[in-house]
């Protein structure tokens, strides 16, 4: 969701599906007290905000965050980020618990000591990167636990980042910075130690970085657009101004009878609140006065979500086909899954016809196919058993010739036989005569 | 990240500071409140009670307007609810207000399953934000929010006590959304059976264990009204939109033969103190208490039955990648379970089938064999009796041979004898 989205419309959301009417009340019905119902609710629950500032040492940063709370926050006890410069750049934070007007604020300031301090700063910005990621690492934990809390929200609202007053341009180091961080937090670009600038060469620096910031693409922080034209008026104003100039100031000069807070030069005092000296008004204004709420709906609406989508896409899409469309992301990975394990239902049960079919096809085949070799089988018997009867038909019949014949010349023998015999008979018959 | 060394602003100790001026912060709750004023408020209100208790008239006194309702019958086969958006303004506050209408509501035979439509239809509001809260590209904050904020429980003017289905609906409903009792109706109830039904209701719920909603008591500046407002539930109510006029005012009342119940009259009836504690006093706390009681719990219901867990055996915390990630190879896992699952039942399956196939196949080749073998034997025997035949046939033709040639010979002697 881009910048300019942020605000929707009343018209927009009136179109919703279930077909609104729009009715007018005909007496006091009492929900215009709502507004102060919330503003209780909220005084009650206490607010809470973490403000980030980056720059490199002795920019006036500590000096700056003391005026704009009007407070000692860095003191000798708690030094700024300049007098805690460590071998590497380190990340830390301090909170303070603050009360205006029966409303208790919970600051917490982020500094970066060391950074940009280094011969070779190359990354130097990788601890701030990490720092704000790991703040939407463990809101977005919070925020997933099953059972859930009133979530603290340590989240980086704003980032002041602090731009060296050269009267050039922006350093390398700057450009780099910004392009990392501006999708991660509302940067506020700030020129540091404005008094060494005359107002000409103020505008001048102003114009060049801001023409150096839309050349490399660099998001900062942008005002939202109001309906309210005296607000627009306002925003205007701040939005020529940009990037403010600031001074900082620990202590308080006494100018014409008032007591201000200013730095005492031999030829002067630029004062701290005055408009014409330098922004510093115009930034406290805008940081707390207005636009503090703001500065967090940003970070909670833009940039935790861009965070949050990112992280959960590269989960629920990990090892999952990544040519997935787009909108695949609208949905939960949750609705995802269910989504999936439908679609993989109905591919079993696809599988399991499918398996099914194959099965009694094979299983068919089989017993057509044993039937078959039965029958084959049986055939042949009954052929063998066919054949067996006609050799033994065969053999009968040969049987009964034989035994046709053999008693047929049996016969025979006895007859001639009989002959034989009557003939030798009869031969002995006349022998016995001839012999007389 | 913070230092490892000690390093006094590596701790998280808050430290109170105080200002040496004006700073300006006190202005972060007018921010809030023009933001949500800037973006609008929503507000849904379910009415639960029988057909014709005067719920849609109750709604249109409260707000003052004729929502468009048609009359609903007395002859539907079940419950279903009925929601209508409206848009409302009142100086610069807009409210999008959604009233549920329970249509049917006590109205069939068997009232077993009455509840279950408006159990369902809280419950799907709830899911349909959780689901928008765990997209992946989410709109939370331009959302339209349709979770039930108050259940107003319409409780007919019997004078005696609750209905059985009054209990059990309410029972049903009150972990999951905020529930108002009213006595509906209150014009046919006289101020002593009123005060006795009161505390009768009341000491029914109570020992039935039902949550009603509690006017919260920890905000100083509303503490007293909402306890004494506690103590006057169930709220006795009469709606109405007709004026009459009354001495020398036009009131909304309902005239009656013997007199003029005013509606707006503290001594008749308790609807100003319903509108005071619904609309003008609390209506952001019913807000409150819908996302931070009611909707967690039903979130945190339908986690844990889809089986997330807040730690592990370990108690180490999970992060939600973490989560969604073994939440996925377990489901990934499952899905290739269950498919290894059916190829092994359909493998085992035509392992037996094929052993079974195979055990009929050398069944019918056994008998076969033995046919076969039966078969060879009778064929033996066959032979032998040829053989046999074929011997008596060589016998035979020996013998007949062997006469032969004697009688071949004998004729010879025969003749020899004879030339003698």
């Amino acid at each position: 969701m881009s910048y300019g989205e942020r605000f929707v419309s009343e018209a927009d959301r009136n179109s919703s599906i279930m077909g609104e009417q729009q009715k007018n009340l005909e007496g006091y019905v009492g929900f215009a007290n709502l507004p102060n119902q919330v503003y209780r609710k909220s005084v009650k629950r206490g607010f809470e905000f973490t403000l980030m500032v980056v720059g490199e040492s002795g920019l006036g940063k500590s000096t700056l965050i003391n005026s704009l709370f009007l407070t000692d926050l860095y003191s000798p006890e708690y030094p700024g980020p300049s007098h805690r410069i460590k071998k590497t750049v380190q990340v830390e934070q301090s909170k303070v618990l603050v009360k205006e007007g029966g409303v208790q604020l919970l600051l917490t300031i982020v500094d970066t000591p060391g950074f940009g301090d280094a011969v070779d700063n190359s990354n130097c910005w990788q601890p701030v990167i990490d720092h704000i990621d790991s703040k939407f690492e463990d809101y977005l934990n919070s925020e997933s636990r099953v059972n859930r809390r009133q979530m603290p929200d340590n989240r980086v609202h704003c980032c002041l980042y602090f731009i060296a007053p050269s009267g050039h341009g922006l350093k390398p180091l700057d450009i780099e910075f910004m392009k990392r961080l501006h999708e991660k937090v509302n940067i506020i670009p700030l020129i540091a130690k404005a008094d060494t600038m005359t107002p000409e060469e103020c505008q001048q620096f102003k114009k060049q970085i801001m023409r150096e910031i839309q050349e490399h693409k660099i998001k900062i922080y942008e005002f939202p657009e109001t309906d309210d034209e005296e607000e627009m008026k306002l925003v205007k104003k701040i939005k020529d101004r940009l990037p403010l100039a600031v001074v900082g100031s620990n202590t308080i000069i006494e100018v014409n009878g008032k007591r201000v807070r200013g730095r005492q030069y031999p030829w002067g005092v630029a004062e701290v609140e005055n408009g014409d000296h330098c922004d510093f008004t115009i930034l406290r204004n805008m940081l707390i006065r207005t636009h503090m709420q703001d500065l967090k709906d940003v970070t909670n609406n833009v940039h935790y979500e861009n965070y949050r989508s990112r992280k959960l896409a590269a989960v629920t899409y990990n090892g999952v086909d990544n040519n997935k469309s787009k909108g695949q992301l609208t949905k939960s990975p949750l609705a995802q899954m269910e989504e999936e394990r439908r679609e993989h239902v109905s591919k079993m049960k696809k599988m399991e016809m499918e398996m099914e079919q194959v099965f009694e096809m094979k299983v068919k085949e089989k017993i057509q196919k044993l039937k078959d070799s039965e029958a084959e089988l049986q055939r042949r018997h009954e052929q063998m058993k066919r054949n067996l009867e006609a050799q033994h038909r065969e053999l009968e019949e040969k049987r009964r010739q034989h035994e046709d014949e053999k008693s047929h010349w049996e016969a025979q023998q006895r007859v001639l036989d009989q002959q034989k015999l009557e003939a030798s008979k009869t031969l002995e018959k006349n022998k016995k005569k001839k012999i007389f | 990240m913070a230092a490892t060394d000690v390093d006094i602003f590596s701790n998280e100790e808050k430290r109170n500071l105080s200002l040496g001026g004006h700073v300006g912060f006190d202005s972060l709750p007018d921010q809030l409140v023009s933001k949500s004023v800037t973006q609008g408020f929503c507000f849904n209100i379910l009415c639960v009670g029988e057909t014709g208790i005067g719920k849609s008239t109750l709604m249109n006194t409260l707000f003052n307007t004729m929502f468009e309702n048609e009359e609903a019958s007395h002859y539907q086969n079940s419950v279903y609810l009925r929601p209508r958006t409206y848009d409302l303004q009142e100086s610069n506050v807009h409210l999008k207000l959604t009233i549920v209408d329970t249509v049917g509501f006590g109205d069939q035979i068997n009232k077993e399953d009455s509840y279950k439509p408006i159990v369902d239809y809280i419950d799907t509001q709830f899911e349909n934000y959780l689901q928008e809260e765990l997209k992946i590209k989410r709109s939370l904050f331009n959302y339209h929010d349709t979770r039930i904020h108050i259940c107003l429980y319409f409780i007919a003017p019997t004078g005696h006590s609750l209905k059985s289905l009054d209990l059990v609906t309410m029972k049903k409903l009150d972990s999951k959304v905020n529930i108002i009792p009213i006595i509906a109706k209150a014009d046919t109830i006289s101020k002593s059976e009123l005060h006795k039904f009161k505390i009768k209701i009341m000491s029914e719920l109570v020992s039935n264990g039902v949550q009603i909603y509690q006017f919260p008591t920890d905000d100083d500046a509303v503490t007293e009204i909402n306890a004494s407002m506690n103590a006057h539930l169930p709220f006795a109510v009469v709606g109405s939109v007709d004026e009459v006029k009354v001495g020398n005012k036009t009131v909304r009342a309902r005239q009656y033969p013997w007199g003029v119940v005013q509606v707006e009259n503290e001594s008749h009836c308790d609807f100003v103190k319903l509108r005071e504690m619904l609309i003008r006093v609390n209506m952001e706390d019913l807000r409150e208490q819908t996302h931070a009681r009611h909707y967690e719990l039903y979130r945190r219901c339908k986690l844990e039955e889809m089986g997330f867990k807040d730690t592990d055996p370990d108690s180490q915390p999970f992060s939600l990648q973490e989560t969604y990630e073994a939440k996925r190879k377990e489901f990934l896992g499952d899905l290739q379970r269950k498919e290894e699952d059916m190829r092994q039942m359909f493998v085992s399956k035509v392992k037996e089938t094929e052993a079974e196939l195979k055990e009929k196949e050398r069944e019918l080749h056994d008998k076969f064999e033995q046919l076969k073998r039966l078969h060879q034997e009778e064929k033996r025997k066959v032979e032998e009796k040829r053989r046999d035949l074929e011997e008596e046939m060589n016998a035979f033709n020996r013998k007949k041979v062997a006469a032969e040639t004697l009688s071949l010979a004998q004729p010879l002697k025969k003749d020899k004898d004879k030339r003698k």
